[in-house]
Formats: structure tokens, sequence, C-alpha cells
């Protein structure tokens, strides 16, 4: 049998952990793509994130400890280092601890996992209402409490250059596929309940910095709250396979102070009376 | 049992000269039911899906590999995620896990056969069929399904008149998988030799029979699934049509009860045989046989009741919720002792490192990576942001290409030379090692960072925040699937042009009865049961 090459074995994990590590670091610094889970500005995003990072951490330090125990014997314990193959097969004590640790890691998980989720699924008391219709392929926001309601889709410039041979470049286009025509406008600092269902098939609401997406499912309502903190322009888009221009729905939150936010929807209001009358 | 039939090399290779393979082609492989010929036509057959599947993988790369539509559709696109999936999963990773049962259970049990092979023959020749009708829809003009293999419905039954062939096709792999699972109970719990009790068995013998039970479980669950759509596509039923009084959400409840318990039919059986590999090149026995055994076991009990970890988003009621995140979190346990337990099986050995045991290395890191990002998405509060993103097609591919393929490709190289006769060109087994394990870093790690800056799954274009990970995505797929092609290069000169004969034993490490027999092995072996000593098997101490 031919003798293990170390100097390949050695450079290869070299090289992979070179790799990783750029990729890790170096990638995003220098063209400024975001590579983790965004902090959000909901409470439930800001909850979301920690917890994220939380295990993200307990993953890395098992996978850490792990991994140098594979790589230690991978490279003390090979034959071409003329090291004997020992003939233990069994250790109760080992095995009994490394069933119990990882039980108390997941313990510990379960814990803020459970408060997380229940601060996601029980809403507090809501101040308003918007409902979302999925359809192929656009939402329909509807504001219950004040009857105005329209329909949000792809923006024309987006839906131009995404067409196969469009000749343009989607570089060109501001927020490319991320853009609607008309988008909801929220309040910052309110408490708001979502009506979610869908008129053809299952289409999913999701703007990541929420925290959450849900599933809008025709037939059926989907109950989901935010109270989004800062004002400011949010995006997102359909997040279940919804047909062929699944990829072509996006959201887009213009989330406005209280104050403005009031006058928006008063304007509203009465255009939406005028063109009634008419 | 008198001692003249002990197991000896000399027999066998007498054997060999007169071993009665039928002598016409037809003869030899449209009727045969030899398990050996059957174990090579399955996985011939899943290495031919394995690249018409990673072709429609190739496409899909292709057009992710800049932001705007550049070559396909959208809903050819979705077309490609869809058949890429039922065609991996069905035709590729299945049956090549069939194929290794064929060959390797009556060898590594002391069995002479199946023990039903009229039916392994047709469980096998059912296959192409499937396929053949399910890769037709695509030249139809509903085109092929394009609602993801999931196949959720509305979206599916929004589908053309192709959609009955799919569920025909469907129907007649779950049909072949059945069957093949029957025989490989039927074998493993009647068939072994004297003295080879159940905890004597390898443990690829073992996940292969747990693996087995759950296939006979869950099938009819997806052929009664998918017969619902059928009947709600074109017999007017309302069975997932809520204007009908059903639940579109009931589907995924029952097509779920199947899923998870198929993604551990792929990945049992590779934890099978990387249990057999790592002792081998370790020259030291698996740490743990029993725990490894019971671990597969609750991996196995539990695949069955966290099914709706697939589904948080879909509004569930919170206790629902809390029981499928805390079930999903218990799985970490069983397959941490195994992961822990490979090591432990490393841990001081004599190791050397041939290509079984490169594509086992990587096996045991790159799964665990899998693993636990699979813990993460356990969490249900945040897998409201993960779900549906490339997080989760990062999670589920690290799974199964560095998990499943890479087992898979671990255990060809392991048994080539038994299977051929002809040890296989190291050399280029271990430069298809590293192009493959490299690149599939390059193809899936940057999915993760993808999936957390928020781009979802199935989609045919994207934002152009998203733009540079796509792109070094798509080098390292075109880097993997190319490197594929060194696999079968592999292979082909290893079965027909190589010119170093294998030994009996093949590897200095190996322990097990498949090992005993001349390599290649006679056409029948084990005619007669062979005497199970604690030397020519693994696992002969099942004290512990």
């Amino acid at each position: 049998m031919k003798k293990p090459n170390t100097f390949i074995v050695v450079a290869a994990v070299t090289a992979a952990v070179i790799a990783a590590t750029w990729l890790l670091l170096a990638a995003p610094g220098y063209t400024g793509n975001e590579i983790n889970m965004t902090r959000g500005v909901t409470s439930q995003s800001t909850i979301n994130y920690g917890l994220h990072m939380t295990v993200l951490w307990i993953c890395v330090v098992i996978g850490v400890i792990v991994f140098s125990a594979m790589f230690v014997s991978i490279v003390l314990h090979r034959k071409s280092r003329g090291h004997e193959a020992a003939k233990f097969t069994h250790s109760t004590k080992a095995e009994i601890v490394w069933t119990i640790i990882p039980v108390l890691i997941l313990v510990v998980m379960a814990v803020p996992a459970t408060k997380a989720l229940v601060n996601m699924e029980v809403a507090p008391e809501t101040e308003m209402t918007i409902k979302i219709t999925g359809f192929q392929w656009r939402w329909k926001y509807e504001y219950v409490e004040d009857g105005v309601s329209f329909i949000s889709s792809l923006d024309p410039a987006s839906n131009a250059a995404r067409q196969l041979e469009s000749g343009t470049d989607p570089v060109d286009i501001d927020n490319y596929l991320l853009e609607v025509d008309k988008p909801l406008v929220l309040p910052a600092k309110t408490r708001i309940k979502f009506l979610i269902t869908a008129d053809d098939v299952i289409h999913s609401w999701w703007v990541p910095a929420l925290g959450w997406k849900r599933d809008a499912v025709p037939g059926f309502i989907n109950e989901a709250w935010t109270e989004i903190m800062e004002p400011g322009v949010y995006r997102g888009q359909c997040a279940e396979l919804c047909g062929k221009d699944h990829g072509f729905m996006p959201i887009v939150l213009n989330v406005l102070p209280r104050a403005d936010y009031d006058a928006w929807i008063a304007q509203q209001q009465d255009t939406q009376q005028k063109l009634a009358a008419n | 049992m008198s001692t003249d039939s002990t197991l000896s090399h000399d027999i066998h290779e007498h054997d060999d000269h007169h071993d009665h393979k039928p002598s016409g082609f037809l003869d030899r492989w449209l009727f045969t039911t030899n398990h050996k010929d059957i174990g090579t036509l399955y996985l011939v057959f899943s290495l031919l899906m394995f690249f018409i599947g990673g072709s429609m993988a190739m496409i899909i790369r292709a057009e992710l590999f800049a932001p705007g539509l550049q070559l396909v559709e959208p809903d050819f696109f979705n077309q490609m995620t869809t058949m890429h999936a039922l065609i991996m999963v069905f035709g590729a990773v299945m049956p090549a896990w069939v194929g290794f049962a064929n060959w390797m259970l009556p060898m590594m049990i002391g069995a002479p056969d199946m023990a039903l092979p009229r039916m392994n023959n047709w469980s096998f020749w059912i296959l192409p069929f499937a396929f053949a009708m399910l890769l037709s829809t695509l030249f139809m003009d509903s085109g092929g399904p394009a609602a993801g293999w999931t196949l959720y419905p509305p979206l599916s039954l929004q589908g053309g008149q192709s959609f009955a062939f799919v569920v025909f096709a469907v129907h007649m792999m779950g049909i072949s998988s059945i069957m093949g699972s029957i025989n490989v109970i039927a074998t493993i719990l009647n068939m072994r030799a004297p003295g080879m009790t159940l905890l004597k068995m390898p443990l690829f013998v073992w996940t292969w029979l747990i693996t087995a039970f759950l296939l006979i479980m869950v099938m009819p669950v997806l052929a009664g699934a998918v017969t619902m759509l059928l009947t709600d596509h074109f017999f007017g039923t309302s069975f997932f049509n809520a204007a009908g009084g059903g639940d579109p959400v009931m589907f995924q409840h029952i097509f779920w009860f199947f899923g998870h318990p198929e993604v551990y039919i792929m990945i049992l059986p590779a934890f099978g045989v990387v249990s057999e590999i790592i002792p081998t090149f370790a020259r030291k026995p698996l740490f743990g046989y029993s725990a490894m055994v019971y671990a597969t076991a609750s991996i196995a009990f539990l695949s069955f009741i966290v099914w709706a970890h697939h589904m948080f988003t879909v509004g569930m009621p919170l206790t629902g919720e809390l029981f499928f995140m805390y079930a999903t979190m218990l799985i970490a346990v069983p397959t941490g002792v195994k992961v822990f337990n490979w090591v432990s099986t490393m841990w001081k050995g004599s190791m050397t490192f041939e290509t079984p045991m490169l594509f086992a290395i990587a096996f045991v890191v790159l799964f665990t990576i899998g693993g636990l990002s699979g813990l993460m998405l356990a969490i249900a509060s945040v897998d409201l942001q993960y779900h549906d993103t490339y997080f989760v097609v990062a999670h589920f591919h690290y799974v199964l290409v560095p998990g499943s393929v890479f087992a898979l490709m671990a255990g060809a190289y392991y048994w080539l030379p038994k299977w051929t006769g002809h040890m296989y060109s190291e050399r280029w087994g271990k430069i298809h090692f590293w192009l493959s394990a490299i690149s599939v870093n390059i193809l899936f790690f940057p999915q993760h960072y993808l999936g957390l800056a928020g781009m979802p799954r199935r989609i045919p274009d994207y934002s152009t925040q998203f733009a540079d990970f796509n792109m070094i995505s798509s080098i390292g797929g075109f880097i993997f699937g190319a490197s594929q092609l060194v696999f079968v290069g592999v292979i082909v000169h290893c079965v027909y042009k190589s010119r170093q004969k294998a030994t009996s034993q093949v590897w200095e490490g190996a322990q097990g009865l498949e090992w005993t027999l001349s390599s290649p092995p006679p056409y029948h072996s084990f005619n007669e049961p062979p005497v199970i000593d604690s030397s020519t098997i693994a696992h002969a101490d099942s004290t512990h």
C-alpha cells in the first residue's frame, strides 16, 4: 500500500482553512456582501438574531472540539509514523458522558428558544390590523380599520430588466427585484396585527428586518404581529415557491413616524373615497 | 457444521471457473436473479441518474451565475429544481444504496443470495421505466413538474396533463423501494449464516435493516399523498382544496411524515458504510458497536415524530411548534454519539489514507457541519428566518452531497477491488477526492451566507446584493460537476483496464465475511454457510 503523502494532506487542509477564512472575513469586507442574519428592527428580529448567534457559537465550539480531536488523531495516529493501533473497543464512561453533555447543552438552548417562540406567537394587544393576500404574483394590502387597500407589484424597471435577453444589466437598476410600485406604508412604534392569506396558491410573506416569515395559505388566515422600532424602508420577498414568477413578487415596507403615517393614511382615505364617488 | 465447510480461498477460486453465469447479454442482465448482477445494475443505473440530475444542477447553477435571466425561462428553471431533486433522491441516492445492499448484504452475513431473487429482478427493472416516464414529462406540452419535489398543492395541481405521469412514476419508484426493502428485511432476518447473531452483524447490515423498515413504513404514505393529488387534479376531489372543505396544509403533514424518515433513509446506510471503512483504515475495531446500533435505531424512531419542523411557518399552534422543536433537537443526541464514536475509532488507530478513508473522513467532517446547521434550523423561532432560504439549501446539501454521496463514493472505492478483482488507480482516486472535497465546499458553504443575508430558495434570479456568493457557488458547482467525470474514469479503468489484481483481503485492516471471498467473488458465493469465528468478522465480541 502506498505511503500517504503527508504534505498533500497538510497542504490541502491549510488551503481549505485559508479559503474558508477568506470567505468568512475578507469577502464581505471587500464587496459589501452581507453574510449574516440581520438584527432587524423589531423585538422578534433582535431576539432571533441573538438566539441565532448563541446557537451558532455553540455549534462552532462543538465543531472545533470534534474536528480538533480528528485532526490530532490524523496527524499523530497514522501508520506512516509507526503508530500502533490501540485495542480498546468501547468505554461506557465516555459514552455516558457524551450522551449527557449534549442533553444538557440542548436544555440550555431550549430555554431561550422556548421564550423566543412564545414571544413570537403570542401577540400582545395590537393597535391596527393589516390584511395581506398573496396572489400569483403580487401582494394585496388592506388597512382593515381605515378602509384603504391596494395591490403592490414588482416595479416596472425591474420587471423589464428581468426578462430573458432584456439587454439591461441588473446592476443598473436600483434595488433590482426588491422594488415595488406601491410599498406597504406602516407606522413606527405601533403594534400591528397581520392577517395573512392567499387567493390561489401558497405564498409566504417575509421581510427579514421584521424577524419572521409567515405562509399565506389559500382558504386559511394566519396571524402574526410586529412593532417596528425604526422608521425606514425594509425589503423582502415571497419565500414559498408559488409558480413561475415566484422570484418576482417583492415586498417593500415604508415605515413612517406615527404623525407622518397618520397624514398619509388620511390622504389615502381621501383619494379612495373620491375614486369611489366618481 | 463440519470443519471441511470452513471457508478457504482456494475453494472459491476453484468455484469461479464453473460459476454458471448466463451467457447471453439479455439472459445475464434482463432476466438475472443474481444479487451481484442486480447490485451492479442498480449501481450503474444510479450513476447514470446522478449525471442526469447533476446536469440539471449545472443548468440551475449556470442560470444563477449572475443576476438577470440569461439562459432559461423561470418556469423551466422551476422544472429543473423539481426534477433535479426527484432524480437525485429517488434515482441516484436511493437506488445506489439498494445496489450496495444487493452486492454486500449476502456477502456480509454469509448468505448465498437475497431471499427473494425474482422480486429483486423486478424491483430493479421497474426503475428504468419509472424514470423514463418521469423524464418524458420534460418533453410534453405542459412540461415537467415545476412545483418543487415536495409537490405542494395547490401549486402542483396547476401542472398540466403531464402531472399524471409524475404521480405514476412516483408510484412505481415506491413499489420498487418497498419490494427492495422487503427483500432486505427477509434476507437479513432469515439468511444469516449460523452464528451470525444480530449483534454480530456488520453495521452496514444493521443500518440497512433499519432503513428498510423506514422505507416500508413511509413509502405507502407518499403513495397515498400523491394519489390524493391525482384525484384532486383529475377527478374533482377536494382533499387539499379549501374551497371544497379540504386543507392544503394537510398535504404538507402527510408529505413530511414520509419526507423526514426519507432523509434518514438516504443517510443511515451512509452511517453504516462509514462505520465499516473507518475501522478498516484505522486498523482498530469500531468504537462502541452496540451504542452505534442503538443510536441508529433511536434516530429512526425520532424521524417519525419530527416531520412538522419542515412546516414551522405554516401557522401551527404554539404547543405543536414546541413539541416538534424539542423532538428535533433530541436527534442531535444519537447523531452526536455516532460522530463521537467515529472519532474515537480513529483515535489511537494506525491510520492510512487511501481514497475510501479520505471520503469517509470528509463525510464525518462535512456531515457534522450539516448536522450542526440542522440543529440551528431546529430552533423554531429562528427557523422563521431560516426557512425557505439558501441556508436550508446549504444545510440539506451538506448532509446529502458530502454526506450521503461521499459515503457512496467511499463505499464504491472500498468495495470496487472486491467487486472487480482489480485495484482502482489510487492516484486518480485521490485526485477525484480532493477535487470533490474542495469544490463541494466552494459550492455549498457560501449558500449559508446567501440564506442568512435573505436570499430565498427556488428563485431563478436575485437581487444584485447576492451576486458575488452566487458566482462563487456556481464556480464550485462547475468544478464539482466536472470532477465526477474523474470518478467515472476511475471506475471504467478499474473494471476494464486495471492490471493490478486485488487480493481477497484487499485492505490490510479489513475484517468481515466479504473479505474471506476471492476478488472478484464467485458468481454464487456462500452456497455453504461459512463458519463464523472471531477472526473473520469485525464485531465478534458482542459483549460491548
